[in-house]
């Protein structure tokens, strides 16, 4: 079988490019991973593969592009059908397993970005909706091993990323995941010990280093 | 053995109207129930606990929500008369699309009819951005599917009947036809499909509804 080329466009930092990450070392695929300096230019090459928002992460598959990091995922399972089914196979687990996926986009990213690109009250209600959201996940978690059951999958993958961002959002909003949802954080234990994921998360004190410095870049302190 | 399905929505809106014209050009049987979200039926709020919302499909008692979950769900479960292209990148692409129709597409083209002179004229530089993008996609085709209908021309179907609606209510001229040619085509031959002209809710109701949302934005200011 022919070579067939994966590029994947990325940030270091951004969940949104680990979920790819993983979704790629579930697989056992073999890609090149180009860094965009997202902190200061956005390269001429990034406005080409995703004009319409010009974002990472761009998976690119012989010369293709694929953006939307759920999308790139549910691709990636597609085209790679052989090894480690990433979604259920039956409909109906396919739609919570999206349905929650699109939850996590709409709800924790922007809850999280609040708390620490904002203060006093605002910041509040930003950690209290975080939380809420990470509860409300916990409750589908239940008392199974990974959010697909028995094996690790497409929400998970969707979630765990977040895991480098959560010592940030704690030290800036002052509060503990583990003391608000022991099980979110021992379902986060588990996936760190897969490869796949540990491999793909940002360390989380690098991340909070980078938001230092962005608070500062912008203004923010 | 007997399928239940049935349709929570209402009857203006546009996500459960997607959710309607997949069912019928599926050729499913299904039961409406209306729901009036100034008082939520026990039913929805027991069938969307997260975002009690409509459109929810309820098949055999079990509850799907998000109209793209949705329409997902349904191409998964009832094979016939695919709405999606078989090859991953074509599939891919649609999902791209249907999102950046929700996400980007729509609410550029609300901003522009809820607002007024200089606030109207600065929304309508997304809003043409965004329909210049789905114009491209439109390319060498009839339907956002190719030679038939399929999942995108449902998600992007709100743009047949609302913005003509929006047009007259504003007396604006977003869709001109020199300008958005293959978007003023499809739009036609969309609205002409038996199962979607035969779906639309009453076009007075409708202006009369966007008008008085009209209004309330006007008196705000």
């Amino acid at each position: 079988m022919g070579g067939s080329e994966v590029i994947l466009l990325d940030f270091w930092a951004s969940m949104f490019g680990m979920r790819v990450r993983i979704a790629l070392a579930e697989k056992g695929i073999e890609y090149e991973f180009k860094e965009e300096d997202l902190v200061n230019n956005r390269s001429p090459f990034l406005s080409k593969m995703n004009p319409v928002h010009k974002k990472i992460p761009v998976l690119i598959h012989n010369g293709k592009p694929v953006c939307e990091s759920l999308i790139a995922v549910q691709y990636i399972d597609e085209v790679w059908k052989g090894k480690a089914p990433l979604l259920p196979s039956d409909p109906y687990q396919r739609a919570q397993a999206r349905f929650w996926g699109d939850f996590i986009d709409k709800k924790v990213y922007d809850h999280g970005a609040k708390i620490w690109k904002t203060k006093g009250a605002e910041q509040e209600e930003s950690k209290k909706g975080l939380i809420e959201c990470l509860k409300l996940l916990e409750g589908e978690l239940g008392d199974k091993p990974y959010f697909g059951g028995e094996s690790f999958g497409y929400l998970d993958i969707a979630l765990v990323p977040f895991y480098s961002w959560l010592y940030t959002y704690e030290t800036f909003g002052k509060f503990s995941v583990e003391a608000e949802c022991p099980t979110l954080i021992g379902w986060v234990k588990r996936c760190m010990d897969k490869e796949s994921v540990s491999k793909s998360l940002a360390d989380p004190l690098k991340v909070h280093d980078l938001v230092l410095l962005l608070k500062k870049k912008h203004g923010l302190e | 053995m007997a399928e239940e399905v049935k349709l929570i929505r209402t009857w203006s809106s546009p996500f459960a109207l997607r959710i309607v014209w997949a069912l019928k050009l599926k050729g499913i049987e299904f039961e409406t129930v209306l729901e009036d979200l100034a008082s939520k039926s026990p039913l929805l709020l027991q069938s969307n606990p997260v975002h009690k919302k409509v459109p929810v499909l309820v098949h055999n008692g079990k509850p799907v929500s998000e109209s793209l979950v949705i329409l997902e769900y349904i191409e998964e479960t009832w094979k016939e008369k695919p709405l999606l292209p078989e090859d991953p990148y074509e599939k891919a692409s649609s999902r791209f699309w249907a999102k950046f129709s929700d996400e980007k597409l729509l609410p550029s083209v609300w901003t522009v009819f809820i607002s007024q002179g200089n606030k109207q004229e600065e929304a309508l530089v997304p809003a043409l951005e965004n329909l210049q993008f789905i114009e491209e996609q439109l390319e060498g085709k009839k339907f956002f599917g190719g030679e038939k209908i399929g999942l995108l021309d449902l998600a992007i179907g709100w743009m047949a009947d609302m913005v003509s609606v929006l047009e007259e209510v504003t007396g604006l001229k977003l869709i001109q036809e020199d300008k958005f040619p293959l978007l003023s085509a499809w739009i036609e031959i969309f609205a002409d499909v038996p199962e979607i002209k035969e779906s639309g809710a009453p076009r007075e109701k409708l202006i009369s509804k966007f008008q008085a949302i009209r209004d309330a934005y006007a008196a705000t200011k």
